[in-house]
């Protein structure tokens, strides 16, 4: 067994408001800067215990799937390393 | 007996009990680590902020053990509905689609909206009149109903969409949005007709000593 950190993305689907993101660029502008546009992602490390690489991803992938992404409006992505 | 499921961080229980007692049923809290009572002939889901509204409202008690349960006494028929948090929870569950999420004005919004009622063809709205409108607080943060197009247009087709906000003229405009909802959408139903959500609290609205009853129809769905 290798242990692993699994990265999840999680990000709304392309399309799907985001309040709190827009809230966030407004603020940044009333500071002065200038942007186009600002995305909000959250990311989770998962630290696991898998045979190989391919495991762990599988395994952070049924993660992001059944409880840390919301498949209505989200999508995901899983990279994994050896810790 | 209807049994309210207490989450830690619901706090709509108390009020379903008391709103549903004043109905005539028989209702009683439920804690989410207790198993559901043998009795259970209805089940709420009440509002709150279980788990603290951590990753997302009702990711968390979604999936607890007795969401489970839940779900088996929805296959099996016994009306449930969702309120608020627990609207939240149904769909994050996947028991009724979409999902609730943050209010397009990224506040906390506390008022009271107007509904029209969409499909009075159900257990949920057959006390009122296809196209009435009646008036229920809101109290949410993650209000917002979302879904893809595709879908959306599967429920409007199935004709699943229970209460959109509108107007006290029963206009739905994005004026009388409070939340950004897609499609102006309050509540829906689940797969089977049994089985209903919605953001705004029918309970907060059954008492006559607090001056508006118009949420009763709703909780008088688990006559059936």
């Amino acid at each position: 067994m290798t242990t692993y950190t699994a990265t999840v993305t999680v990000r709304l689907k392309r399309g799907v408001l985001d309040p709190e993101a827009e809230t966030t660029k407004r603020a940044l502008e009333r500071l002065g800067f200038e942007l186009d546009a600002l995305r909000f992602t959250e990311r989770y490390e998962v630290d696991l215990d898998a045979a190989d690489a391919d495991e762990a991803e599988a395994r952070a992938d049924e993660m992001a799937e059944r409880l840390l992404a919301n498949p209505t409006i989200h999508d995901y992505e899983v990279a994994v390393a050896e810790a | 007996m209807i049994a309210v499921v207490q989450f830690g961080g619901s706090n709509c229980d108390r009020d379903a009990v008391r709103a549903l007692s004043d109905l005539g049923f028989e209702a009683e809290r439920v804690w989410h680590e207790d198993p559901l009572p043998e009795e259970t002939t209805g089940i709420v889901l009440p509002g709150g902020f279980s788990y603290g509204d951590y990753l997302r409202g009702g990711a968390m008690a979604a999936r607890s053990p007795i969401m489970k349960s839940v779900r088996e006494a929805a296959e099996d028929g016994v009306p449930v509905l969702g309120v608020c948090n627990g609207a939240q929870i149904g769909c994050e569950s996947g028991l009724t689609p979409g999902a609730f999420t943050t209010n397009a004005s990224a506040r906390f919004q506390c008022e009271h909206v107007y509904l029209r009622v969409e499909n009075a063809d159900t257990r949920w709205t057959a006390a009122y009149e296809e196209g009435e409108v009646i008036e229920l607080p809101i109290a949410h943060g993650e209000g917002r109903f979302e879904l893809d197009a595709e879908r959306y247009e599967e429920l409007e087709a199935d004709d699943r969409i229970l209460f959109r906000y509108c107007d006290a003229e029963g206009n739905v405009t994005d004026e009388a949005n409070p939340n950004g909802s897609l499609g102006n959408v309050a509540g829906v139903l689940g797969d089977s007709e049994s089985v209903a959500v919605l953001m705004p609290h029918p309970e907060r609205a059954s008492l006559p000593q607090l001056g508006n009853t118009d949420g009763r129809g709703v909780l008088a769905g688990f006559e059936g």
